[in-house]
């Protein structure tokens, strides 16, 4: 497939304007203010069913349809690019190599909710990022494209990046507003939606980076063109990132609904030293995990959640047979118990528990009704907090200790873990 | 109202739309186990206890969080709820310390409630259980202590501080299991912003947060605290006698939310040892006020006959010899409106003077007279509640957050949640200046100069109330052009305030659908005090802000029955109601209901009676629960008079610094011993209630002035308090409807003219008291006493929040000393600087009448130029310093304006016997030109050697040398 979203990936400078104008970007954008109406921007992008990036798959215009258009209140766009989720990196490819076609879709957004300020709210660690966002935008409001009156249309816009300070929770889209807005970002009580009470308590729509990266071309060849890729109802190009046991490791932009075993296989050049495939977590390490047995299935978002699990962000995290699965299952609860806001009683004490138990458990510490003990209490964290982030802790261990429950009763009936060498991913987490 | 009908557990239940489905299961009565929410506090839904299932919505929605539709159907209880509830719970207490059987809190604590219901197994309790987190207890304030292991961050202190208290001084720290809830920078509580409410002590669910001594009360008496206007009810917890506990009852609607710290930690002053128990007479031979040591020891007990018959006696023998108007007799905003009527009463018609006053006369006489020309009425025209209705507060002279806590709270509530916008007037930066839209700081005793300002922006943008002034004011031409001369400019020259800043207030003010003016002292303490208040009242016309919810005028009485006190006609020149002592109809119905004849002479107000003392014309003083030594203006001056006085006769429960001063002390009983009614500043009359029984032999105020009143010819046979009121409703036509037995529901609001009425919230409805609002043309008079080259501060005085007036009650407060123990006069950093003063240096504040010695705190509070003070120090009374001038109507002394200057003390006191210090203190380059120096001495001083200047003048004290030294650096006498 011709590449849309990773097209200047190997342009040399492809961050400065006048190289991307050279290639193609604002294109849209003249198109939009010469020719099209808000109205008109907002169904071609409703048209070709543009579901949201993030992970949820919301399509992004029924999101926009959903906005408060009250016209005595300030409407904003706000773009999540606090890309925090293991395993998933996709975002940041496209603020590094082609800051101009975010640009040009928040422009675009902007001009078809009615808003006039755009916030991007960027991972902290996204330093690179940081910078090239910032001269990007200083280089479009130079040329005309941000600011007031763009290219003489009367329309008035204007993009802002800030930057988060290192907290997972902020990638939530209310915690982020709250954060955004000075406070503790903490998530909101739902509802109200952002649609209605977002950033500064007026209504704001969120869309994640890949999404907006979408808008100028859906907007330049039609919704039809966007619809003649991927799947039914899952439809356009998707950015895939691979990591772990693979042989080329990346990000790969493929038609939505490519399997999980060709990304892995052909993409990823297969596990590397001639090990076999033991889980893969697909959808960033809030999915649910899938075993070598289940990869032969479609990587969009009804075909994934049909099989168990989702494609959250599309982070596919690839362990081979070498993988202690209590391990790897601890160390993705230690990163819910590190980033669990504290907020709601079942998240901020129960992935920790949850943690402890599975460390119990690794270090062959473990006694017999752990396991159990975990599960219940994954089972009571599910679905019962404010935002989705305990749900996200509850998939992947849930799914890891029921799809490979033998290998932790043998760690506590070994008392200890049978893959000897204890391999840490990261040593930062708390115990 | 529109309603919505739920069905819960299968009972129908209706109930107001807006409700939550929480509201909804409390109101079919069913419980479900919470332990973030509170009714006071916005839906939270983070301790995911209160769980439901909702037939037709996904999941297990927190009923605290969803709104209630109509036709619900709501099951409060599943297995599966109960087994999530249980987990949650066993997690929640996983590492929350076991010593519920020594813990003080487990009698009242929810979490264990909610632990018992939900039935946590021993098994997974235990298997979970890890250690405490063993984070340090924060013990840093004297009233509450923070254990932050019990805390299970339920968030309700945090919201409390925000939501109802508007402090914010403790928030959430760090994240997940390590969330913690800090002040800023996680400092000790005693240092942060925190005002020691305790109003999240009584709500905290678990042993978190515990006051530092807790003791569980038998029984709990409903009544009003003693402190400020505002009236806060409360319980107060009674164990063995005494009181133990203090919490906010929520009857009265103006303090459903809580209470300030006086309220909560400030009640301990009744059982002091200090309490008096026994009558005292002088001893035989000691003058009076020149004692030193125990001042106790002056007296000697005496039984109760004897001293009422020595009072009797001394105060008959004055009225043979002098007549009555020798006698004055001073009344107390302190004691009961019972009281108080008794004692004007036994003024009047026992001893036969008007000379009846009380310390009104040093807060808002000048509100009663302006607002009574005015209006017709000299009292808070709305209530408190209408500030929540408002969409502009006018804060003009009242530091609301420190001296009316609860009203202060209201007003951050109705600016931080309510959209009210807030125009704060007042010479310091004071909390609520924080979130004001406007802060006009002008300079002290300007107030007229000021708001004459902003109504001539307010005609000139055409927003003033044409139909108001029309249909229901006169005399506003001759007005109108009165405020011509009063241009932003040359105002802006006179108050120090920028051009700007008083069009915007203008502005906002002009503009506003319902707006309010609070004020205090800050307005009323002047020589030009009824003017200012007709100004105010000008400005509320004006805008045609009055008699309409969420409007108003609004002085905030001082003192917990000020309004009362007035009321019942403990005032020189009305009887109970403010009818009139000149008018012939009401002198005639008093004598009648009285049976004697009544004097017709106009009495002399407080202010003068100290004067005539001084004089000699007044000869004994009959003083109720009042301290004039350290409230008068110029203390000095009034200490004279009463140690001039033949007789003075004191009733108090302590040895105050007045009751010092008399020949007889009678013990009384403190508002916790005996049952009355108090009148807050919206003007509600509300029950106290006897808790417990005076110490020793002290009686009920009204029970000695009968008792004296009978031994004086004049019996007055009252059996309790009720009976008192009686009468009072009898006479008093505003007070008509108000009988003890209809204040048990918190209280009503005069006028309430019979039985059938319900009070009035709201005054000057249709008309105005008095027919017609009047404008009255003020114009701008420089204060009494300007800064001059001796006397370059202007010092203002107030209050601070942890101490109430003289202090005879705060400085008995464990809690309250604790918190501020040390006496101190804030000044502007620019200005300590050029004094060469510290922080916490020991600095003497003198002007023309006196001086104090007390600690500096440097605060960009106060402007360059002037210095503030609080008036409740007994080592450093700021009213030995303060100006008493008066207003020509009012008689109120200007305590808000006084010339002073500030040096550092141990200078001042080297300086005495050293002309050159003095010198050089004063003008140091001046000083080397002046003298005539050697070489020697020259050389020493450029070369900034102090050790050689010691030589010279003396052994100076090592904070003089430090002073020294920077001196003669900053001033570049070395280059001279």
């Amino acid at each position: 497939m011709e590449p849309v979203l990773l097209a200047k990936r190997h342009i040399e400078n492809s961050t400065d304007i006048n190289i991307a104008i050279g290639e193609g970007a604002y294109k849209a954008l003249q198109k939009v203010l010469t020719a099209m109406s808000p109205p008109q921007v907002h169904k071609e992008v409703m048209d070709a069913v543009l579901r949201g990036r993030g992970g949820a798959g919301f399509p992004a215009g029924l999101k926009w349809k959903f906005l408060d258009k009250n016209p005595k209140r300030t409407r904003y766009l706000c773009c999540n690019a606090d890309e925090s989720e293991p395993g998933t990196f996709k975002d940041r490819v496209i603020m590094e190599t082609d800051p101009h076609m975010l640009i040009e879709g928040m422009i675009i957004a902007c001009y078809a909710i009615d808003a006039h300020a755009g916030y991007i709210f960027l991972r902290g660690e996204y330093a690179n990022s940081f910078r090239i966002l910032t001269k990007a935008i200083a280089q479009a409001r130079e040329h005309g494209f941000l600011g007031d009156n763009v290219l003489g249309s009367g329309f008035n816009v204007n993009i802002h990046v800030h930057v988060g300070a290192g907290a997972y929770i902020c990638g939530e889209e209310l915690a982020m507003l709250e954060s955004l807005g000075g406070a503790r970002g903490w998530p909101r009580l739902k509802p109200p939606y952002a649609a209605t009470r977002g950033l500064f308590y007026e209504p704001t729509v969120v869309n994640n980076v890949e999404t907006l990266a979408c808008v100028p071309h859906i907007v330049l060849r039609g919704a039809d063109w966007f619809k003649g890729m991927g799947s039914e109802n899952n439809y356009g190009p998707k950015l895939y990132c691979l990591s772990g046991h693979v042989n080329k490791p990346g990000v790969y932009e493929l038609p939505m609904g490519t399997t999980l075993k060709q990304l892995i296989d052909q993409s990823g050049g297969g596990i590397p030293n001639g090990r076999k495939l033991k889980a893969v977590l697909p959808g960033g390490s809030s999915s649910a995990a899938l075993t070598a047995e289940e990869v032969d299935v479609p990587m969009d978002f009804d075909s994934m959640s049909k099989a168990g699990s989702m494609l959250g962000s599309a982070g596919i995290i690839v362990m081979d047979d070498s993988t202690c699965m209590v391990n790897a299952c601890w160390n993705v609860a230690r990163f819910y118990a590190h980033e669990s806001c504290g907020q709601c009683t079942p998240c901020r004490e129960g992935t920790n528990w949850v943690a402890r138990i599975l460390g119990r458990i690794e270090r062959g510490q473990g006694e017999p009704g752990d396991i159990d003990m975990a599960l219940t209490i994954c089972d009571n964290m599910l679905g019962q907090t404010i935002c989705a982030l305990a749900d996200g802790a509850v998939f992947p261990i849930r799914s890891i200790i029921q799809k490979f429950r033998a290998e932790f009763e043998r760690h506590v009936r070994d008392g200890a873990c049978p893959f000897g060498a204890k391999r840490k991913w990261y040593s930062v987490l708390p115990e | 109202m529109k309603t919505v009908t739920l069905t819960i557990d299968g009972r129908k239940v209706t109930l107001a739309k807006g409700s939550t489905v929480l509201d909804a299961i409390r109101a079919a009565g069913v419980y479900v186990p919470t332990l973030c929410n509170d009714d006071d506090l916005k839906p939270y839904g983070a301790c995911r206890l209160c769980i439901v299932q909702i037939e037709g919505m996904r999941g297990l929605p927190t009923s605290c969080t969803t709104p209630a539709n109509d036709g619900m159907v709501v099951h409060t209880e599943t297995e599966e709820i109960r087994r999530i509830r249980r987990i949650i719970i066993e997690l929640a207490i996983a590492n929350h310390p076991s010593d519920c059987l020594v813990c003080d809190k487990s009698q009242m604590c929810e979490l264990l409630n909610v632990a018992r219901y939900v039935g946590v197994s021993a098994d997974s309790a235990q298997r979970m259980r890890r250690g405490t987190l063993d984070l340090p207890v924060d013990s840093s304030n004297p009233a509450f202590d923070f254990d932050p292991n019990k805390c299970i961050l339920c968030g309700k202190c945090v919201r409390i501080c925000d939501e109802i208290t508007g402090t914010c001084a403790i928030d959430f720290a760090y994240r997940g299991t390590k969330t913690l809830v800090s002040t800023f920078g996680a400092g000790p509580l005693a240092l942060s912003a925190c005002r020691k409410c305790g109003e999240c002590v009584e709500r905290c669910p678990t042993g978190a947060l515990m006051p530092k001594h807790v003791m569980l009360p038998q029984r709990e008496v409903e009544t009003i605290c003693p402190y400020c206007g505002v009236g806060c009810s409360i319980f107060l917890g009674v164990r063995n006698g005494s009181i133990v506990r203090a919490r906010a009852s929520n009857k009265n609607g103006i303090n459903q939310e809580g209470l300030c710290v006086k309220g909560r930690y400030g009640l301990d002053f009744v059982g002091h040892p200090d309490r008096l128990t026994h009558p005292l007479i002088r001893k035989e031979g000691v003058p009076r006020g020149v004692g030193k040591g125990d001042p106790a020891k002056a007296f000697r007990e005496a039984s109760w006959d004897e001293a009422l018959d020595y009072v009797a006696q001394k105060l008959g023998g004055i009225r043979e010899r002098n007549g009555a108007d020798a006698i004055g007799i001073v009344s107390s905003a302190k004691c009961t409106n019972e009281e108080n009527y008794v004692l004007q009463k036994f003024a009047r018609a026992a001893i036969g003077t008007n000379n009846v006053d009380h310390c009104a006369r040093l807060c808002h006489a000048s509100t009663v007279s302006a607002a009574l020309a005015a209006f017709g009425s000299g009292a808070m025209s709305n209530s408190i509640s209408d500030i929540d209705h408002a969409d502009v507060l006018f804060v003009i002279g009242s530091n609301t957050t420190e001296c009316h806590p609860i009203i202060g709270r209201r007003i951050k509530r109705a600016v931080k949640f309510h959209g009210a916008k807030l125009i704060v007037g007042d010479p310091r930066s004071i909390e609520l200046c924080d979130m004001a839209a406007v802060h006009l700081n002008h300079f002290p005793g300007t107030d007229v100069a000021l708001l004459n300002a902003m109504m001539r922006e307010i005609i000139r943008q055409n927003l003033h109330d044409k139909k108001f002034i029309a249909e229901r004011c006169e005399d506003f031409e001759p007005f109108r052009k009165s405020l011509e001369r009063y241009t932003l400019e040359s105002v802006s020259q006179v108050t120090g305030v920028d051009e700007e800043k008083i069009r915007h207030a203008a502005e906002l003010f002009g503009k506003a659908k319902r707006g309010i003016v609070l004020y205090g002292m800050g307005i009323t303490q002047h020589t030009t005090g009824t003017d200012n208040v007709k100004a105010v009242a000008n400005l509320l016309m004006l805008t045609g802000n009055l008699g309409r919810r969420g409007t108003g005028f609004a002085p905030l009485r001082g003192q917990n029955n000020v309004q009362g006190s007035c009321d019942m006609g403990a005032l020189p020149n009305v009887f109970p109601g403010y009818q009139a002592t000149e008018n012939l109809q009401a002198r005639a119905k008093f004598e009648q209901a009285w049976g004697r004849k009544l004097s017709a002479r106009p009495g002399l107000t407080l202010t003068e009676m100290f004067q005539a003392a001084h004089d000699g014309r007044l000869k004994a003083m009959y003083v109720m629960g009042e301290n004039p030594m350290l409230s008068e203006p110029d203390a000095e001056h009034a200490k004279e008079a009463l140690a001039m006085l033949e007789f003075l006769a004191v009733q108090d429960v302590f040895l105050t610094q007045t009751a010092q001063m008399a020949d007889v002390v009678l013990p009384a009983a403190s508002f916790a011993e005996k049952d009355g009614t108090f009148t807050n500043t919206e003007r509600r009359v509300q029950l106290v209630r006897k808790a417990i029984d005076p110490p020793g032999e002290a009686r009920t105020d009204w029970e000695i002035t009968a008792s004296i009143s009978a031994r004086l010819g004049y019996p007055m046979n009252y059996n309790s308090s009720s009976e008192i009121m009686e009468e009072i409703a009898k006479l008093t036509p505003i007070y008509g409807g108000i009988h003890h037995d209809r204040l048990e529901k918190g209280g009503l609001q005069w006028p309430c003219k019979s039985r059938k009425e319900r009070g009035a919230s709201i005054l000057h409805k249709d008309q105005f008291t008095r027919g017609r609002g009047k404008f009255h043309v003020v114009h701008d008079i420089p204060p009494a006493e300007l800064p001059s080259r001796s006397y370059p501060f202007v010092l203002t005085t107030g209050r601070i929040l942890e101490h109430w007036h003289t202090g005879s009650m705060s400085h008995r407060s464990r809690v309250l000393e604790a918190l501020a123990s040390e006496s101190s006069v804030e000044i502007n950093p620019a200005d300590a600087s050029e004094l060469g003063i510290e922080q916490g240096d020991l600095v003497s504040i003198s002007s023309r009448r006196g001086k104090v010695e007390t600690k500096a705190r440097k605060t960009r509070r106060v402007n360059p130029g002037q210095a503030f003070m609080a008036f409740h120090w007994w080592d450093a009374p700021a009213n030995l310093l303060t100006n008493p001038a008066l207003d020509p109507v009012a008689k109120i002394p200007e305590f808000k304006v006084s010339s002073v200057r500030a040096i550092l003390a141990v200078l001042e006191r080297a300086a005495e016997d050293n002309a050159f210090l003095t010198a050089l203190a004063e003008n140091p380059a001046g000083a080397l030109n002046a003298y005539d120096l050697t070489p020697e001495h020259r050389a020493a001083l450029a070369s900034g050697d102090v050790e050689a200047l010691e030589k010279w003048v003396g052994p100076l004290e090592d904070r003089l040398k430090t002073w020294l030294k920077l001196r003669l650096k900053r001033e570049k006498i070395s280059e001279g």
